[in-house]
């Protein structure tokens, strides 16, 4: 197991090497304020145990510390953990079932209070174990955790049910903040409308619905960070807004990802000003057919779907206006389990020859008795990038004679309609933390096994396989199985249409440094480390 | 969204030249409404020419309005694409002339329905009086009062983003605004001698209503209706830059200006400024027809 | 007279009821609920149990009834309850975009009535004449112009223009301050939003005082006045033009009612955090409590305007009280 995570990280080092912008042996500057963008509207509340969305994290994870978490030097590896409030990554013992970890010396939260072993284990049960009328929608995501213990004040251990590599992903997630077991046991609540942590920076203020402040901790745990006396969040959803703020330099970043446009507007009107970090991201869109909805129960015509599509060609062109980039299956791109290129092109959809794949479909269509189809795809009222992969679907099946019009629902009636089944396709997105390959894929599985699949399927043996794959430790075994599961799911069964993975885009001003861009928007976001060099 | 046309007495609709004649057939009366109010001529020659480019989109457009070119994206405006492309390479001139037929479908229909179920609910109000009269201002009231997002996004999440759907939340508010002129308008009839005369000569309720409220009230009834269509026009686009209004890939004006052009307005800016200019040309031109119709139809201000 | 009045304000609550029902109903009407979008929105997954969880957390797994008298009676005591979204009381989330919202409003009336009683009156004095034709124009282009078009472009044309001049592009400030804190950076913020606003009020107005004043130009006093030799300057100030105001007020005073609408879109184009982003906000959110209490409140702005001008109306022309 050990070995499966040098080799990956051997691997990736080379795949993101672009991502990585020249930061070099410049020595960091102390003091300033940043003014960042948050590019959405307030969240409902700032508790990172209940909540899904970065709206919250970006505002708040500065205040907080975690357990563990990806490296905030090398945050574009999918492999490198390091410790936050533990003293060393462990190794595991007994078969790979329990984890031990040492926390610092001399943590405090910001009401001065210590950070004890009974803090991480309160916080850990909130997630893994939530009480009644406590949301915790990262719950399954723990399923592998059988109990968290806190044998005394500096040690923490974790008991799995089974050996698996995932659970070191798993508990670096972003989202996992550190509470204190006082507030939490008083009220479970608490933490939904107050900030106390152990972060870099202290809360100051949040204007309701339009920005938070912090100051720095003169206390935190990592001798000499954080770089910057205090940071400024302001909310905009509206992208135009948040563009002009960065061009007239009222902020100097936003941190979510902006589409290519964005990216050349900026670049046009300021040059050097603007320096601009990419990675692929642990995001893509899928469309899930409704098996239960004729002629959607037919596999011929959930394979033709996908074989309409030209991914080699239209996700190129695709990346000049909408933020995706990389032709991919449904592993992330950059992990050691992702498909090659080769291995890519076997499957439908990915075939090199799309006039063979399209023949392909309309063959299938017409022995199905589906030719000249009509349908409709349900659709988010969100621009980047459903709207762009939406129009672009409805094109590209119109060329196998398909005849698809989109109905676009704001989040909720969207949300509503896949629940209760009212649907014929619909454009989803699957948008993950720390790239986690073997439990992204969950989303993939039977609503049988994973509630939240639409697509009203049962299949046994897709269920199995995922099973085996989970409890396999061995990286070539696991990469093996997860080939067999890929072209189960979107080839063979066509369960699901994988379309593509998102890019992610973020221009700064150039005095912005220290901020290292990662696979997604959720990790990497405290800001330590970050520094303003003018 | 309100209307600026103040109730207007009855009147009989008339359109005199210089020497005071009543002119006759289609071209006479044109004639007259040309030399008579060349502002107004203006504003319909505008409209007419967006509403034949509407009508006739197929044969004048260049270009399929619908299907994607990736090789031209955000293409500035040349002889191939004398309006540029759109950030997903359609041609821009072909989805501003297939977008007036749009706009003009959402237009002409909200203001009519609109209208015509304003004139009979404004009508009826005036006419039969009392209770119903009361109840039925109170109803009004309301869906005056409601803010026309939430209307809006009530139809379009309960019944789809359909064209259609987005017509009757256009249309609902409408409603209201057309039933008062008409009903002030009525009121000051209802109380006329002749109208007594016919009730008590005892004619049906239908026909002293058709036969003499209706016409009187047409003057101010087709004012409204024409200044409708440019707001029905400007609400399609307010509601699709909030992305409750028609939905990709159909090319509608609004739609147009929502998304893609706010994240292209410096980059390719004619994406943004020449649907802009479509809904400002024709709403201006409604406009002016608007006012001209106006004067036509009160006397008492075509004095002026 | 007293009856009228009476009977007037006491129609003012079936209204208010009315509208209660109506955006109660047309809320739940509307697929999908506030746990779905914030549980759905992050684009990760969620169970059924943590779904459960969050309707009981809000309350709307109870009865339709029972929520709609729990509205009601909140409303007879003015207490509209807690945002389902941010769990802040809804009084503490409106009073806090408030004032935004109305600075904008006032501003763009301000400048309504700064552009449009002058052009208006001159217009009308000037009736058919060129300076008429483009006043005219003006208002007309005014009307037809959505008003959220014209933010994106002015936002850009100041952009551009400060980029070209000084070097580098300016834009006014994106975080409120109060005005009373930093005029310059207040003003700054709000100038822009209160223009586009302000053009399409300042039309509407324009209009307005043209007929009003050319209707009054024609009453028999003027005409005696102007043959009495009066000079032309003092009849429109004294005689005409304060005549001429009554409907460009009643007209101005219905318009800042439904500046609201404006501002819906408005606030939108220059992330202004005030009433109308709320309410886009809280209706994404299906957030049936702020909502409601954001309708109630425009419902009853608008629905007090109108009775205010119809006593007005009604103490100004007898006759209006017997129609």
């Amino acid at each position: 197991m050990r070995a499966g995570f040098t080799l990956c990280a051997a691997a990736l080092t080379a795949v993101l090497a672009i991502a990585m912008p020249a930061s070099g042996a410049e020595a960091p500057k102390r003091g300033g304020t940043l003014t960042f963008m948050i590019p959405a509207d307030a969240p409902p509340s700032f508790d990172g145990h209940q909540e899904g969305t970065f709206a919250m994290l970006h505002a708040t994870a500065p205040f907080y510390s975690t357990l563990t978490r990806v490296n905030p030097e090398n945050p574009s590896s999918t492999t490198d953990f390091v410790c936050d409030l533990c003293t060393d990554m462990p190794q595991p013992a007994d078969d790979g079932r329990t984890y031990t970890f040492k926390l610092r010396d001399g943590v405090k939260f910001h009401d001065g209070t210590p950070l004890t072993s009974a803090d991480v284990k309160a916080s850990w049960e909130s997630i893994i174990h939530p009480q009644e009328g406590v949301l915790s929608p990262r719950e399954s995501y723990y399923m592998m955790v059988d109990k968290v213990e806190a044998p005394d004040p500096a040690t923490v251990v974790f008991r799995l049910k089974f050996a698996t590599t995932t659970f070191l992903p798993a508990l670096a997630d972003p989202f996992t903040f550190v509470y204190q077991k006082e507030k939490l046991e008083k009220d479970p609540h608490w933490y939904e409308k107050n900030i106390l942590g152990s972060g870099p920076f202290k809360f100051v203020t949040y204007e309701t619905g339009q920005s938070i402040t912090g100051v720095r901790n003169p206390d935190y745990h990592h001798p000499g960070l954080p770089y910057l006396d205090g940071f400024t969040g302001i909310y905009a959803a509206k992208q135009a807004t948040r563009l002009d703020a960065i061009r007239s330099d009222r902020a100097a970043a936003e941190f979510r990802g902006l589409p290519p446009s964005a990216r050349d507007e900026l670049k046009a009107a300021l040059g050097d000003k603007i320096t601009v970090q990419e990675s692929d991201w642990n995001c893509g869109s899928l469309v899930t057919p409704n098996h239960a909805k004729k002629p959607f129960d037919d596999v011929r015509v959930r394979r033709a779907l996908t074989l309409a599509v030209d991914r080699w060609h239209g996700v190129p062109a695709l990346s000049k206006v909408a933020d995706m980039h990389t032709v991919g299956g449904i592993v992330f791109p950059a992990s050691p389990l992702a498909a090659t290129k080769d291995e890519l092109q076997q499957l439908a959809g990915f075939w090199p020859d799309i006039e063979k794949s399209r023949a392909e479909a309309r063959r299938l269509l017409k022995e199905a008795g589906a030719e000249g189809l009509s349908f409709e795809l349900l659709n988010r009222n969100v621009d980047q990038p459903y709207k762009y992969v939406g129009t672009w679907l409805v094109d590209e099946w119109s060329k196998v004679g398909l005849k698809a019009t989109q109905r676009v629902q704001p989040t909720g009636p969207w949300t509503d309609a896949m629940r209760r089944g009212d649907f014929e396709v619909v454009l989803q997105a699957n948008c993950r933390a720390v790239p986690n390959p073997i439990l992204d894929v969950q989303p993939y599985l039977p609503s049988s096994v994973f509630t939240a699949n639409y697509g009203n399927f049962e299949d046994k043996d897709e269920v199995a396989l995922y099973g085996k794959m989970l409890h396999e430790t061995d990286p070539a075994h696991q990469r093996a199985l997860m080939r067999e599961f890929e072209k189960h799911s979107i080839d063979t069964q066509a369960h699901e249409i994988w379309v593509s993975w998102w890019y992610r885009t973020v221009p700064h001003r150039s005095y912005l440094k220290g901020w290292k861009i990662s696979p997604s928007h959720f990790i990497n976001q405290d800001l330590a480390t970050v520094w303003l060099d003018r | 969204m309100t209307i600026e046309i103040a109730p207007t007495s009855a009147t009989v609709p008339v359109l005199v030249d210089e020497r005071g004649r009543t002119p006759h057939g289609l071209w006479g009366v044109a004639a007259t409404f040309f030399r008579r109010q060349p502002v107004g001529a203006i504003g319909l020659v505008l409209v007419l020419i967006f509403g034949l480019a509407g009508i006739f989109a197929e044969w004048v457009a260049p270009y399929n309005p619908t299907s994607n070119d990736f090789a031209a994206m955000t293409e500035a405006p040349s002889w191939a694409h004398w309006l540029g492309t759109d950030q997903l390479g359609r041609d821009l001139l072909s989805r501003i002339l297939y977008g007036a037929r749009t706009a003009f479908i959402v237009g002409m229909t909200s203001a009519l329905v609109g209208g015509f179920s304003g004139l009979v609910i404004g009508v009826a109000s005036a006419y039969f009086g009392g209770r119903l009269d009361l109840w039925l201002q109170r109803v009004l009231d309301i869906v005056m009062a409601f803010p026309l997002i939430i209307m809006a996004l009530a139809v379009v999440s309960i019944f789809g983003t359909g064209i259609q759907n987005v017509i009757v939340a256009i249309t609902i508010p409408l409603i209201p605004r057309c039933a008062r002129i008409v009903r002030s308008s009525a009121l000051a009839i209802r109380e006329v001698p002749y109208v007594d005369a016919a009730r008590a000569l005892g004619y049906g309720h239908t026909r002293i209503i058709m036969r003499h409220m209706v016409p009187n009230v047409m003057g101010p009834f087709l004012v409204i209706i024409t200044a409708f269509v440019g707001q029905a026009i400007l609400a399609e686009a307010a509601l699709s830059y909030l992305g409750l209004g028609v939905q990709e890939p159909v090319p509608a004006w609004g739609l147009m200006l929502q998304g893609g052009a706010e994240e292209y307005a410096s980059t390719a800016p004619w994406i943004a400024i020449f649907p802009g200019l479509a809904i400002m040309l024709t709403v201006f031109g409604i406009n002016l027809f608007g006012d001209a119709l106006r004067d036509i139809l009160d006397p008492k201000l075509r004095e002026r | 007279m007293y009856r009228y009045i009476i009977s007037r304000i006491l129609l003012v609550f079936p209204t208010l009821i009315g509208a209660a029902a109506l955006v109660f109903l047309l809320m739940r009407l509307v697929p999908g609920d506030i746990c779905l979008v914030r549980l759905g929105s992050g684009g990760t997954s969620f169970t059924q149990a943590s779904l459960a969880t969050c309707h009981a957390e809000i309350g709307i797994d109870r009865p339709w009834i029972l929520q709609f008298l729990d509205f009601l009676w909140g409303l007879a005591r003015l207490d509209f309850g807690k945002s389902m979204w941010s769990g802040k009381p809804v009084i503490v989330e409106i009073a806090t975009r408030f004032p935004i919202s109305l600075e904008v409003a006032v501003m763009a009336t301000v400048i309504a009535v700064v552009i449009a009683i002058p052009l208006g009156t001159i217009s009308a004095l000037k009736q058919n004449t060129w300076v008429d034709l483009l006043v005219r124009t003006f208002s007309i282009a005014g009307l037809a112009t959505p008003a959220f078009w014209l933010g994106i472009v002015s936002i850009l044309i100041v952009l551009d223009v400060t980029q070209a001049v000084f070097g580098h592009p300016w834009m006014p400030p994106i975080d409120y301050v109060p005005l009373w804190q930093d005029p310059i950076r207040n003003l700054s913020i709000v100038m822009l939003p209160a223009l586009t606003i302000g053009y399409r009020y300042a039309a509407v107005s324009m209009r307005m005082t043209r007929s009003a004043m050319l209707e009054v130009l024609r009453e028999d006093y003027i005409r005696t006045a102007r043959a009495k030799g009066l000079i032309r300057r003092l009849i429109i100030n004294r005689h005409a033009l304060k005549n001429a105001l009554l409907p460009v007020v009643t007209v101005i005073g219905i318009e800042f009612a439904f500046l609201i609408g404006g501002l819906v879109v408005t606030e939108q184009v220059f992330n202004l955090n005030g009433i109308g982003r709320l309410m886009v906000l809280s209706v994404q959110n299906q957030d049936y409590t702020l909502t409601q209490a954001l309708v109630m409140v425009v419902v009853t702005i608008a629905v007090l305007s109108n009775l205010v001008v119809d006593l007005l109306y009604a103490w100004l022309d007898p006759r209006i009280r017997l129609a």
